[in-house]
């Protein structure tokens, strides 16, 4: 599988190249900021009618690392919906797509700031989840030990012989890590922003995603040698 | 109305002057219904343009707006007002000028729709706003006149588009209204006519009197030019000499980072300490107006620029032009040329300065052409439907409107008189539901139908949204670039953010002429502090490039038949020769690659003489083949004459990437997923209204969540292929960036015959090309291999790799995903 293996808080992980987190050990696949709905929000509040597919793009790709991994618990790691009313509008077609991935596993939807409380989708609904030594829940807290969250979007760049690369990417220290967000209509915030340099120790590392994941130390803000 | 009155008359002759006979055919044919004048620069043009405006109001004073003036540039409304001040001061007519630009006060904006003055001045984007408002009606009650200045320059552009269908507006509010085009010399003035008339009628065309040809010649220097580059920096000490013998003189540059670069050189050569400028689009505003401020006190002997001082800003006393780098255009050559020496009937004086070896072919085919009297252009296609989707939705702003009748409004204008109405209703389908195959938006549509089947914004509030997104310049993203410490100080200019995210603290480029030192990034601004360093990594400005022209090409390739070069310079001459020599010159009806290994990597040029946008679609191509054949291309770099493309392995046999048959077949899924088509996608969908113009307090207020245009291509390119926006993508990149008719071209010239040479070293002919900007990346298997290559240097380098647990099992080399 096209996936960078990495171990974290004693559990040993698969960073995949699609921004989702694959834990063989437990059959579990863990996502995060799906951002479903999302240009049913911008239209109902920016009046901006974008393609109106992300959805289903989101969804496509959610259904191929189900298939190739054979996930039987799911974690969403919040944010999942880009609203709840974006949820509630979703249409039909799609709403029948997220139950048929449902179908035969552990489906977990953790609280997001976009989507807080209970939605009325099959699974359950809960604000953290707690996996062997590993716990989930959608914004990183300060004083966490072998977190898994979402919530930021980072983006790691790096200087290739001239050409700068910038991909949403995973970040890990040894008390947290930090997924990419999943979803087709998500911007990034750059891991040299300070929010992200303040959370992460310094010698956290950054897994690109892409067609190859690897890894490299976090790029923090550049400071004048 | 035929005559002057007799305070015009008085006043012309107080001063000396007399009225041209162009200027006479004006008055006389005040009531045409559309007129195009086509003058030489420094002929009384726009005089011409407003005599019938200010006799008319003279004889018969009165309230309102009488004329609007429409000008491509901002400082040229301006400098228009202070020139039309003058004859009305002392006529003491009864006569109000104002302009109104993005720049004037919010203030004075609304004033000017409750009380408009008699005569406004101002651009095709602040029209377009104002056309967009309720009360547009109200304000341009009674307007009899519309002038478009430098219509020429207007014609070659989407903001021409725009303003045309503003007019058809301002015609159906005013359907008396009189349109005027002043033009310099052109090629076609039928097709100009054929623009500015309000359709089915005619737009009639005055010729004044060209005068007498301009004084050209190439500069001749001790000194031979470099084998490559475009800075011209061997000429300094004759374009010194040069400065030295006139009042003032003009230094044009094609690109902007050249100007910069040059006007650096030229600084440390001024040992006379001579005052000289620099202006081009990328530096401050005020920095700007300071030199053109001190230019028209004719306190600078030179100026250095770009094209952003082309266009009709008084010249004053300049009567010498330099072009350094090849002109590309003889066209425009000759228009730049037309404005020194700022009197009519005395033949301008202007040298070229070629930069480099070839563009010393280039300059002399260029004079060749300028003897001939032959100018060069190509054909403008049909109006563009992004424009047409901005004009809709400001339409919808200004009040509910009728299909029908709108679309009928838009047939009047030139480019729009071949739309149909199934196309028409395409746009309009776009701008009130997102034209989706997928119908999600009936609730949230922008424009609906009313009760009397007119068509209005959904929402109200959503005009204010459309106004900011008015216009159909494209900004690349930029950021201001300020001196370290000095907050509040004076910014120096601004650079492209693909750059500044290049940069690393301690880096040294060049901006407004001076060495900076790259300090960091704070709140969105680029901080610097001066330094003294000789050499500067250089700034990637965004300086327009053009493309040569056919003509020009086919003239350059004749050029190298020739056994010998006469007409050349000796260096010149040489470098030819040699080149034919050690490899070979391209002939016409052949095409010709050199392939060699350089800088580590494999380099393949093929010169194909289609012109920069023709070359640079081949590039695309190319790539897109070569990544198919496993040849790992990393990106390519184009010229008007060949085409540079460097990978990780060697083109052994060209053959097969020029199956010119399925280049063509395969053009649409080739070009879906390359950069250049995003960036005509991210251009035309801002113009259409589908993403925001992302604006520098947007990106401040720290939104950079927002994703970004390549991905809403991409995910139209796989879920709606056949939508509007796409198709309007296809047709811009056909005729704009791509350019496919000059390879069509080049095909049926080649048909086949290609002469394939393998060297060991850079040839002579392809060394200019490793210099120049513009490098496309391509993002293919390549990419993946640098990436890997890169993140192993990090973590070795960095120390990690020792204590980071090694991965179970260890990432394999796939394509795709």
């Amino acid at each position: 599988m096209n996936c960078h293996a990495f171990s974290f808080a004693g559990a040993e992980l698969r960073a995949l190249g699609s921004g989702g987190l694959w834990w063989p050990e437990q059959a579990l696949l863990c996502v995060s900021d799906l951002h479903l709905g999302k240009s049913e929000r911008v239209a109902r509040r920016a009046g901006q009618t974008l393609p109106p597919y992300e959805t289903r793009d989101t969804l496509t790709r959610l259904g191929e690392d189900l298939a190739r991994t054979g996930a039987r618990t799911v974690i969403c790691l919040g944010d999942s919906f880009d609203d709840r009313i974006a949820a509630a509008a979703l249409p039909e077609e799609e709403r029948l797509w997220i139950t048929r991935l449902q179908a035969g596993r552990q489906w977990i939807w953790i609280e997001g700031n976009h989507d807080p409380g209970p939605l009325e989708f099959g699974g359950t609904h809960q604000q953290t989840a707690r996996t062997g030594p590993l716990v989930f829940r959608h914004i990183a807290e300060a004083e966490a030990r072998a977190e898994v969250s979402g919530h930021y979007h980072p983006k790691a760049h790096l200087h290739a012989r001239g050409r700068l690369v910038s991909r949403p990417a995973f970040l890990y220290d040894s008390t947290r890590l930090i997924l990419p967000a999943y979803g087709t209509y998500t911007g990034g915030l750059r891991t040299d922003e300070q929010t992200l340099c303040n959370l992460m120790k310094p010698d956290a590392l950054a897994i690109l995603t892409g067609p190859t994941p690897v890894c490299i130390p976090m790029p923090r803000k550049e400071t004048a040698p | 109305m035929h005559d002057l009155p007799k305070t015009f008359t008085d006043w012309f002759e107080k001063r000396g002057w007399t009225v041209h006979p162009h200027q006479q055919a004006m008055l006389e044919r005040a009531a045409d219904p559309a007129l195009l004048l086509i003058a030489p620069t420094g002929g009384g043009k726009t005089l011409a343009g407003f005599l019938p405006t200010l006799a008319d109001l003279a004889e018969s004073p009165r309230d309102g707006l009488h004329t609007l003036y429409v000008s491509p540039l901002k400082a040229l409304a301006a400098d228009i007002k202070r020139n039309l001040t003058t004859p009305v001061t002392e006529m003491d007519l009864p006569i109000r000028i104002e302009d109104r630009t993005g720049d004037t006060p919010a203030s004075r904006k609304k004033r000017q729709r409750a009380d408009p003055p008699h005569i406004l001045l101002t651009t095709p984007e602040s029209l377009a706003l104002l056309t967009s408002y309720e009360d547009a009606p109200k304000m341009f009650r009674g307007l009899k006149r519309v002038i478009v200045d430098e219509i020429h320059a207007l014609a070659e552009s989407k903001r021409g588009d725009q303003l045309m269908l503003a007019l058809g507006r301002l015609q159906t509010l005013c359907p008396d209204l009189r349109r005027v085009g002043l033009s310099a010399t052109v090629d076609d003035p039928k097709a100009i006519a054929h623009l500015l008339a309000c359709h089915p009628d005619p737009c009639a065309i005055l010729l004044a009197d060209p005068g007498p040809a301009p004084d050209i010649a190439m500069l001749r220097t001790k000194e031979a030019p470099p084998w490559a580059g475009g800075n011209a920096a061997y000429a300094i000490p004759a374009v010194l000499d040069q400065v030295r013998a006139h009042n003032t003189t003009l230094i044009f540059h094609n690109t902007r980072a050249q100007a910069e670069i040059f006007f650096h050189n030229l600084w440390l050569a001024n040992e006379d300490a001579l005052p000289i400028g620099i202006h081009h689009g990328s530096l401050d505003r005020q920095q700007r107006e300071k030199v053109e401020a001190a230019m028209v006190r004719g306190d600078l002997r030179a100026i250095v620029c770009t094209g952003s001082l082309d266009l009709g800003i008084d010249w004053g006393n300049v009567d010498l032009v330099i072009q350094i780098g090849a002109p590309k255009n003889v066209k425009r050559l000759v228009q730049r040329i037309g404005r020194a020496n700022h009197r009519y009937n005395a033949p301008s004086r202007a040298l070229l300065v070629p930069a480099n070896r070839f563009e010393v072919v280039e300059c002399v085919a260029a004079l060749d052409a300028v003897r001939a009297g032959t100018l060069d252009g190509d054909p403008r296609g049909p109006g563009p439907r992004d424009v047409l989707c901005q004009h809709i939705l400001i339409t919808a702003c200004a009040g509910p409107f009728d299909a029908g009748a709108l679309f009928d409004e838009v047939r009047t204008v030139g480019a729009y008189a071949g739309l149909s109405r199934a196309q028409f209703d395409e746009c309009l389908d776009f701008c009130a539901t997102g034209g989706y195959a997928l119908r999600v938006y009936d609730q949230w549509q922008r424009l609906v139908q009313n009760a009397d089947g007119l068509w209005q914004l959904r929402d109200p509030r959503a005009a204010q949204k459309i106004r900011m997104n008015t216009g159909t310049i494209q900004d690349t993203d930029t950021l201001k670039v300020r001196l370290k410490r000095s907050r509040g100080g004076k910014p120096l200019g601004e650079i492209e953010e693909g750059f500044a995210a290049s940069l690393t603290p301690g880096d040294t480029f060049l901006i407004g002429g001076q060495i900076v030192r790259y300090e960091g990034l704070r709140e969105m601004t680029v901080e610097v502090s001066r330094n003294a360093a000789k050499k500067p990594k250089v700034a990637t400005f965004a300086g327009t490039k053009f493309a040569t022209s056919t003509q020009l090409s086919a003239r350059v390739m004749e050029m190298f038949q020739q056994e010998t070069w006469p007409d050349l310079p000796a260096h010149t001459a040489d470098w030819l020769a040699l080149q034919r020599r050690v490899s070979r010159l391209p002939e016409p009806g052949r095409l010709m690659i050199e392939s060699f290994a350089h800088d580590g990597r494999e380099q393949t040029v093929v010169y194909g003489f289609a012109g920069r946008n023709g070359q640079q679609t081949l590039g695309l191509l190319l790539t897109k083949r070569m990544e198919e054949l496993g040849l790992n291309p990393l990106g390519f770099v184009a010229t008007d004459y060949a085409t540079l493309i460097w990978g990780l392995d060697r083109v052994t046999n060209p053959a097969p990437l020029f199956d010119l048959a399925a280049l063509q077949n395969g053009l649409d899924t080739w070009l879906a997923g390359n950069a250049v088509m995003k960036r005509t996608f991210r251009a035309s969908a801002t113009i259409a209204g589908l993403i925001q113009r992302n604006t520098p307090s947007a990106r401040k207020s720290g939104r950079q969540a927002t994703f970004s245009s390549d991905i809403l291509y991409d995910t139209l390119q796989k879920y709606d292929p056949d939508h509007l926006l796409l198709d309007i993508t296809r047709e811009e990149a056909l005729r704009g960036f791509v350019d496919f008719g000059r390879i069509e071209e080049m095909a049926n010239r080649v048909e086949g015959r290609i002469d394939h040479l393998i060297l060991d070293r850079v040839s002579p002919l392809a060394a200019p090309l490793f210099l120049e900007m513009g490098r496309v990346p391509v993002k293919g298997a390549a990419e993946e291999r640098l990436v890997a290559e890169e993140a192993a240097r990090l973590m070795e380098s960095s120390g990690l790799a020792q204590i980071t647990p090694q991965p179970a099992d260890k990432p394999r080399w796939r394509m795709g995903y």
